[in-house]
């Protein structure tokens, strides 16, 4: 017999495999889930790695032209799901998925999760506004919660110093992502707090997928920003990720430069306010000192600071006057009862009796009574005969 | 203490505001006024103080034995 002749190649078997698996359409299009391992990024930009479950494992490559389409970079240990298409390499009588994309398993139980967690805590008052602490104008020393490497810390020193070059920072460092990173975190918050070690935290790190970040949505990390008695300025994530740190932290900074900028005050601008302040101290002084001064000088101008004489020397003109019209009134009234008086003596005067005597009569009178009628006096009755010069008796014969 | 300090400096920055304000109104008399001025100038010194005297450091707190140590942290890798 001749075995060689019905004998085929390698090259033909892995030939016909291949053609017999292209033929299985649920092979050239599956959705495989496991976890990645061996994981390389060839520097020709396509990734070489191997899904595995417990008990079994498959090879897989990803082109470059689909790998650049990820939004993640796959890593072992990663639970994934690869979508793709199953073919031999017939070079090597291997047969390996042929990923087009690739998802990240369980994202969907961490969403839940995520969820869940945030609806409990909401409901609890943890997000509540009034619980939140106010961020310390000039605090003494920021404490930094992050990774002691990467450009987390980096920037968060850069835009500290350049706001402030007298600053301050405490880095406490902490895995911000893996195994262990919750806890270490959590513990790390409340030894801060314990230890009274700074004046305001910011919680920081970089931007990742959310298993990345998932340590930011744990609850013991939750409950710890809560409790902190330290102001926490939590910057977790790119600006649009928003973990569960960042609803209770006192405040959330988009990004860790950001919470550098709002845990750090510009001294500049600080000093700047200060200055100006002071200079309006001075300002407003002048002016309160400069409108006494005027008002000072307007009382002075005044008529009665001026000529203070003036207002009596008037009212001694008025009084002079005064006295003047009454001893007029005294005169002209002493004037009239004296001519008055004048008239009356006059009248009496030429109404005299015994000016008629002169005349050459004579007032006779008969015990001290005058004589009008011959009635009066009898014969022989003595009488007075008054003269204007004197006195002579005379009898009735 | 620490956390004292950073309350006084945010209550004399706010004292100062008020005592400004307070001034330019120019509602108060003139021993009052002068007061008031040589209280703020009193508060700016502070402040500026504050501000100047605080000394640049960068460090790490490192977990020994148990026991948190601080050391100065290098960042220029």
């Amino acid at each position: 017999m001749n075995y060689d002749a019905i004998a085929v190649t390698v090259t033909d078997l892995n030939k016909y495999i291949k053609d017999k698996i292209a033929e299985d359409e649920a092979l050239s299009n599956i959705l495989v889930k496991g976890e990645i391992s061996n994981f390389k990024h060839h520097y020709t930009g396509h990734m070489y790695f191997t899904l595995k479950d417990e008990n079994s494992l498959v090879k897989c490559i990803m082109f470059k032209t689909y790998a650049e389409k990820l939004k993640f970079e796959p890593k072992d240990g990663m639970k994934v799901m690869i979508f793709g298409t199953v073919s031999v390499f017939e070079r090597d009588g291997i047969y390996q998925i042929y990923a087009k994309t690739i998802q990240e398993d369980g994202i969907g139980d961490l969403y839940q999760k995520y969820e869940e967690l945030k609806k409990m805590l909401e409901k609890e008052g943890l997000f509540d506004e009034n619980a939140k602490k106010k961020i310390p104008l000039m605090p003494k020393v920021i404490g930094v919660l992050t990774s002691q490497t990467g450009s987390v810390i980096r920037d968060i020193i850069n835009v500290s110093t350049r706001r402030n070059p007298n600053v301050y920072i405490r880095l406490l460092p902490v895995p911000v992502q893996g195994s262990g990173a919750t806890e270490k975190i959590a513990y790390g918050i409340r030894m801060m707090n314990e230890e009274n070690l700074a004046d305001v935290l910011i919680l920081a790190r970089g931007g990742g997928s959310l298993e990345d970040l998932w340590p930011f949505n744990e609850e013991i990390v939750a409950r710890e920003i809560y409790e902190s008695e330290i102001p926490i300025i939590s910057a977790v994530g790119h600006e649009t990720d928003f973990t569960i740190a960042d609803f209770i932290a006192d405040l959330r900074a988009p990004t860790p430069s950001a919470a550098a900028e709002l845990a750090v005050p510009d001294i500049y601008e600080l000093q700047d306010k200060i200055n100006t302040y002071n200079s309006r101290l001075r300002v407003s002084l002048k002016k309160k000192i400069e409108l006494m001064k005027l008002r000072y000088e307007k009382c002075m101008a005044s008529r009665i600071f001026k000529d203070p004489i003036k207002d009596i020397n008037d009212k001694y003109l008025l009084l002079d006057s005064y006295t003047k019209n009454l001893e007029n009134i005294m005169k002209n009234r002493f004037k009239d009862i004296k001519s008055s008086y004048v008239e009356k003596v006059t009248k009496l005067d030429t109404l005299n009796p015994l000016k008629t005597l002169i005349r050459g009569y004579c007032l006779a009178e008969c015990d001290g009574k005058i004589i009008k009628s011959v009635n009066d006096v009898n014969n022989g009755d003595i009488i007075e005969l008054k003269f204007s010069d004197g006195n002579k008796n005379a009898k009735i014969i | 203490m620490d956390k004292q300090k950073n309350e006084n400096f945010e209550e004399a920055i706010k004292k100062l505001e008020n005592i400004v304000s307070e001034l330019e109104k120019g509602n108060l008399n003139l021993d009052e006024s002068v007061e008031k001025f040589e209280e703020g100038i009193n508060i700016s010194k502070q402040c500026n103080e504050i501000l100047q005297n605080a000394e640049k450091r960068i460090s790490i707190l490192l977990e020994k034995n148990g026991e948190i140590i601080e050391e100065e942290f290098n960042t220029e890798e």
